[in-house]
């Protein structure tokens, strides 16, 4: 919690550098780590959205994969249609209808997801938000016509008014764009009435409620806010990958976003970003190294929740410990 | 005197044990009703099942008229209700001011507000410095909670139940854990409060409760074995043998 204004230059500056040095390797011949950018900044507003409720709301949630899977779908299913024919109403390859959708169907699963998880707490939350996102994973692992198992190769990437989403450049940049709005958002809400609500109803449910607050209703709107979001980077996550399986919605994606807002410090703008940059170099470097690279990730992981409280953000404004 | 609030039969039992056995109590408008009784009385049972932590078993529970005996506690604070808690209850990882400036917006209307930063609000973060003023803690308003000490905490949390702008304060043992001086600070700032508020005030400290008491309930077993003026309960014979410890 922000008792002192802390400086915005190290977001900025981060930001900054997460924009330019891709590009800088791109144009240097080097398209791998542009790739590797994309995939960062999406993994980044995904994990933006996870820290709204993760973060600020204290509210574990174990399922944020499946908006991602979601949003990915929305994208997949309509370009299906559009080439192979059948349910004429959603085919499509239009960019805007897609995102459309995806965020109307992860923001309608986040609502009915969100009502019953929400009545739990605690540990239980944990459980029954893991329960459905794995619900969401079975649901579409059982969809043989958009290949099951197998997943389903998106055979166009979406057409966006004003840009070609088949250039990396162009796509990076609107992923980028899209983190920066997205971490805008968060931070706008955080610090709004409605997210001193939230972040009071982390800090002391009991007392909000006494106070007047009905924080069930504020928490579903954070909860619903946040698989919005989540569904949007799904989108964008269908168009980066050009495909898409149930395996990007499994409870152990949901659980890498979580290492992402822990890593990189949960409640705070930039921690989220910089979880999911190092959680892309490490596995990146680890797996280089070996096959079993999630066991020092993994210890990693311990080694932050132990020693560094506050994640990454917090040991370089000192606060580790 | 119109009452405020009015308790009517009111049952809750845990297991086998009745907490709040058959309760009934008025509260008047503008009054300090203490409610006294030895530990596991069930006082502070009572108080929640009046805020609204916990629904009685049978019985009725108004409050200006309106029967309030299930409705879900974060009405009731809106209703004009606010309680304070005798385990200190704040959020620790905001700031003093933030605490109290959330008390402030709870009675601002709804709070489904998204874009204007709440700490510029400048009518929410004046009401509660003037409130933080009010109980002595104006110079630690933009300490950390957690920061503060015991005795500083219990000002908060009356500074919070008067900022939500309630008129009834149902205070649980605001004295709890206060040195002596404290306590006497605590009394001075609650007399300042007789006839602006209607509160009802759980307390152990005998001498904070016949300072401040406009009338008294005896609650022993979940029963209220006497009701009167401090004179009244002191000379009541039932009382004195039931929990003052005389022959």
């Amino acid at each position: 919690m922000s008792m002192t204004k802390r400086s915005i230059w190290p977001t900025l500056g981060f930001l900054l550098l997460l924009l330019v040095v891709p590009l800088g390797f791109y144009f240097y011949d080097n398209a791998f780590y542009l790739d590797l950018a994309t995939r960062l900044v999406i993994l980044g507003i995904a994990a933006t959205s996870l820290n709204l409720v993760l973060g600020y709301g204290g509210l574990i949630s174990f399922g944020h994969a499946a908006y991602i899977g979601i949003g990915a779908y929305a994208v997949g299913i309509p370009v299906y249609h559009e080439f192979y024919g059948g349910f004429d109403s959603i085919a499509s390859t239009n960019g805007l209808f897609q995102i459309a959708i995806a965020v109307g169907i992860a923001t309608l699963f986040a609502l009915i997801t969100g009502a019953i998880s929400l009545r739990t707490k605690g540990v239980y939350f944990i459980m029954i938000t893991m329960a459905f996102a794995q619900m969401a994973y079975y649901f579409f692992l059982s969809l043989d016509e958009y290949g099951g198992d197998d997943g389903l190769v998106i055979e166009v990437r979406s057409e966006m008014p004003f840009m070609d989403m088949d250039s990396p450049v162009q796509l990076f940049l609107l992923c980028w764009m899209s983190l920066v709005v997205a971490m805008l958002i968060v931070r706008t809400i955080v610090h709004s009435r409605f997210g001193m609500v939230l972040q009071g109803a982390k800090g002391n449910n009991e007392r909000m409620v006494t106070l007047g607050y009905n924080t069930y209703v504020y928490r579903l709107t954070a909860y619903v806010i946040s698989g919005a979001m989540c569904g949007y980077a799904g989108a964008l996550m269908g168009n980066f990958s050009s495909f898409i399986s149930p395996a990007m919605m499994e409870w152990g994606r949901s659980g890498e976003l979580m290492f992402m807002v822990i890593l990189g410090g949960a409640a705070t703008t930039l921690g989220p970003v910089l979880g999911s940059a190092a959680f892309i170099l490490l596995e990146e470097i680890f797996s280089s190294v070996t096959i079993y690279w999630h066991l020092p990730f993994g210890l990693l992981l311990i080694g932050v929740v132990l020693f560094a409280r506050g994640g990454l953000t917090g040991m370089f404004r000192g606060r580790g410990n | 005197m119109a009452a405020l609030l009015e308790i009517r039969n009111l049952r809750k039992s845990f297991g086998g044990v009745a907490a709040t056995d058959d309760v009934n109590l008025e509260v008047a408008m503008g009054e300090i009703h203490a409610i006294i009784g030895p530990n596991g009385a069930g006082k502070t049972t009572l108080i929640s099942q009046l805020s609204g932590g916990q629904k009685p078993d049978r019985g009725s529970i108004r409050f200006r008229g309106a029967n309030i005996t299930r409705r879900p506690a974060y009405t009731r604070a809106r209703l004009g209700i606010a309680r304070s808690f005798q385990i200190t209850s704040l959020v620790m990882d905001m700031s003093v001011l933030d605490n109290v400036a959330l008390a402030v917006q709870a009675s601002d209307g709804h709070s489904f507000r998204f874009l204007k930063p709440a700490r510029s609000i400048t009518h929410l973060r004046d009401a509660a410095r003037d409130m933080l003023l009010q109980v002595g803690l104006g110079d630690r308003a933009d300490q950390p909670t957690a920061a503060l000490s015991h005795g500083e905490h219990r000002l908060m949390e009356i500074a919070i139940a008067l900022a939500t702008g309630a008129e009834l304060l149902l205070l649980d043992e605001p004295m709890a854990g206060l040195g002596p001086e404290e306590s006497t600070q605590m009394v001075a700032f609650l007399k300042l409060l007789r006839g602006k508020k209607t509160i009802l005030l759980i307390e152990h400290d005998m001498d904070a409760v016949f300072a401040l008491a406009d009338r008294i309930s005896v609650l022993v077993y979940g029963k209220i074995i006497a009701t009167g003026t401090p004179d009244e309960i002191r000379g009541n014979v039932e009382v004195r043998h039931a929990y003052l410890g005389e022959e």
